[in-house]
């Protein structure tokens, strides 16, 4: 069968067959170590300067932080970037019980909330962040029942709630955070449906190699970040 | 995609005489270094990430049989399905059987050089099926049915007024007398227009940066989103991969992607890197039912073992060719198949025969700029030499090139004749171009004076000039 005929080619042109049990057995075992390389210095550095870092690098590419000192308030501050952007106050937001329970948005009455995935025809959408990367203001958003893929893609504006406290400074430790925290009883891995590492707003340079801002995904990218981590607070 | 790299000296030289792609190529030529340069100076680690790039490459291709069914056992452990296909044909195959047991009427699609590699939008379409290209530089070429002329900027060759006018000849159901003011206006009416594909797609289709064999995951890249609306928002979703795609696990990717957009477009990251691990989890509310991935070799397999298999480290970024002073003053559209560029001259004769592709490894200047910032270290100029080799032993150069080539050879292994030849060749050319300095045509050389003048020799060989200088013991 063609599986077979392709593996074939390929070990004949490494002019053996297959692996030895005992190589077979050392490549596994480096997939599960799956050592680090090389970390960039740049992330290297004490909690209030990672996330300083992580909230200049959002900025160098073109979205945008609010810091706010708790989840009580998230909502004046979502309700204050809508009405400084000129946008309308419904939303469509993450089923995250961080969200849904923790924020109390019912403080704010003029926010009218929608539950669930994002619709083709929602202007905002707001999601739970799982975690960013300070290295290149990168946020990480698994897919899950709770967080729903859609609301990364279909707003004009996307706005994310992070806590500082899952903010890491490299990629490595945002991978590391998964294996640590998720585990998939179908599949018996710790990689969701889909992980999405989003940096800065859509964009394209297709016509005459001009950047525009807003292809096809947001044209706005909004974090609110939720400051629960008094280490990151120390010196800032 | 039809190769037309047999007529390279033809495209080329229509190239240089079509002023709207010589405006294109302008505007863009010195941006791409600049963009790449302040990428990598922000980045003290980059030539160190380069030996690791290369480092893990290597170490996948020599153990690619393993990493390929590591990673397969994986996509089927969570659910997906891999097509194992050696062929173009049997990827077209297999991506048609998809979709239509899906019953698919249209098919978005994200970029993906492998999907112009086997042609599968004329195979969609000759079957009822309606492929939409997602990405906004492939959009306008299907609009245009133009083949894309750069691996990452597909429309670049095209200018402003181009897109205004493919707009209008296609989007007749917007009122004719629409202006577009700025470029912004272009890129909404595209972002609407394609809007409405994506909702309606049965089926979408991706490409991949990496496959992950530790999770069994798909890799993709994009900065405009339309990948992620691609795979999440059709009941099924389609990967097409091709074999050396795969690493290890996703510390390596990583070291993969650290060097990825920064020598594609001088971004640290591109706006979107999205992992694909199967189709739909219980309680997911929205990605799609069904993930299949299409495994291609095409030709790559043949690679492995031989000079060639360092040129299956490539990881797309585009940086050879938009450094390429060939490549800037001759498009992409002369190299004649889908992959242009310093990398394209390598790889193009590897996938579709050097018989066919063999002008390709010659339209090289070997300034080396090419290697010098590959983020995997391919040697280029060496590998296209290699196929010049290979070239002139299948006895495909022209003849007079063969002839000359000997008699230089004959010439060149009796080195006293040789430089007694030269020597008098160099005196009466000194002689003869005494007065002007310079040569505006030759006989045998028109190939050179056509274009340019020859300057003339001062009369006297290096060697001749070195013994002299020795004799008087100046060096």
């Amino acid at each position: 069968m063609s599986k077979d005929q392709m593996l074939a080619a390929i070990r004949r042109g490494l002019k053996r067959g297959a692996l030895p049990e005992d190589q077979a057995m050392a490549l596994r075992a480096r997939m599960a170590a799956h050592p680090r390389h090389l970390v960039p210095a740049r992330s290297r550095v004490a909690r209030p300067a990672q996330v300083a870092l992580f909230i200049a690098n959002v900025e160098k590419e073109f979205g945008s932080v609010a810091r706010v000192a708790s989840l009580a308030e998230v909502p004046a501050a979502v309700a204050d970037y809508l009405s400084g952007q000129n946008l309308p106050t419904d939303f469509a937001m993450a089923p995250h019980p961080e969200l849904t329970d923790a924020v109390p948005w019912s403080e704010r009455p003029m926010l009218q909330i929608r539950v669930g995935r994002a619709q083709a025809s929602d202007l905002v959408c707001v999601q739970h962040g799982y975690a960013a990367v300070a290295e290149t203001g990168t946020l990480m958003l698994p897919a899950a029942p709770e967080r729903p893929t859609t609301l990364n893609l279909l707003g004009d504006t996307a706005i994310v709630v992070l806590r500082a406290s899952r903010v890491v400074g490299a990629f490595e430790e945002a991978w590391d955070l998964l294996r640590a925290e998720r585990h998939d009883a179908l599949t018996g891995g710790f990689m969701p449906r889909n992980v999405m590492l989003v940096t800065g707003p859509s964009r394209s340079a297709d016509i005459e190699s001009t950047l525009e801002l807003g292809a096809h995904g947001p044209r706005r990218l909004h974090v609110v970040l939720v400051d629960d981590d008094p280490a990151a607070l120390a010196a800032a | 995609m039809q190769s037309t790299s047999a007529s390279f000296k033809a495209n080329a030289h229509d190239a240089l005489g079509d002023a709207g792609l010589q405006k294109a190529l302008a505007f863009t030529r010195p941006a791409f270094p600049a963009r790449r340069a302040a990428a990598v100076a922000a980045l003290p680690e980059f030539e160190r990430l380069r030996d690791i790039g290369r480092d893990i490459k290597n170490h996948t291709l020599a153990n690619l049989d393993f990493y390929l069914e590591s990673w397969a056992g994986n996509v089927e452990r969570a659910g997906g399905r891999v097509h194992w296909c050696p062929t173009a044909a049997d990827a077209r195959a297999a991506i048609l059987a998809i979709c239509q047991q899906a019953g698919a009427r249209t098919v978005t699609k994200g970029k993906s050089m492998i999907s112009e590699e086997i042609g599968i939008n004329d195979h969609l379409e000759a079957h009822g099926i309606e492929p939409v290209e997602t990405d906004l530089g492939e959009y306008i070429l299907q609009l245009r049915k133009e083949p894309p002329s750069h691996i990452i900027a597909p429309a670049f060759h095209l200018n402003r007024e181009d897109w205004e006018e493919s707009f209008r000849a296609s989007h007749t159901d917007l009122p004719a007398d629409r202006v577009f003011n700025e470029r912004r206006d272009i890129l909404t009416e595209a972002r609407r227009k394609l809007r409405e594909k994506f909702l309606a797609a049965d089926v979408g289709i991706t490409g991949a940066n990496f496959l992950i064999a530790e999770s069994g995951s798909s890799v993709i890249v994009t900065n405009e989103g339309n990948g992620d609306l691609t795979q999440t928002l059709p009941r099924v979703h389609i990967v097409l991969a091709s074999i050396e795609k795969v690493v290890p696990t996703l510390e390596d990717a990583t070291s993969l992607l650290r060097l990825l957009a920064r020598s594609a477009t001088g971004q640290d990251m591109s706006v979107y890197t999205t992992f694909s691990t199967g189709a739909r989890r219980p309680g997911d509310l929205d990605g799609p039912e069904e993930y299949h991935v299409v495994l291609l070799d095409n030709g790559r397999s043949g690679m492995i073992g031989t000079e060639f298999q360092e040129m299956l480290r490539c990881i797309r970024c585009a940086a050879c060719m938009n450094h390429c002073p060939v490549y800037f003053a001759v498009g992409g559209h002369s190299y004649g198949w889908v992959y242009p560029g310093p990398m394209g001259s390598v790889l193009t004769p590897a996938l579709t025969g050097v018989d066919k592709a063999g002008h390709l490894p010659n339209a090289s200047t070997f300034c080396g700029k090419c290697e010098s910032v590959c983020p995997v270290k391919i040697p280029l100029p060496k590998l296209m030499r290699h196929w010049r080799e290979r070239e002139f032993e299948r006895h495909l150069t022209p003849s007079a090139m063969r002839t000359n080539l000997g008699v230089w050879a004959w010439f060149a292994r009796r080195p006293a004749m040789y430089r007694a030849v030269t020597r008098v060749a160099a005196w009466g050319l000194g002689l003869l171009g005494r007065k002007r300095g310079r040569f505006t045509s030759l006989p045998f050389a028109g190939g050179w004076t056509d274009g340019r003048d020859l300057p003339a020799p001062e009369g006297e060989t290096f060697f001749a000039r070195y013994a002299r200088e020795q004799r008087a013991g100046r060096v």
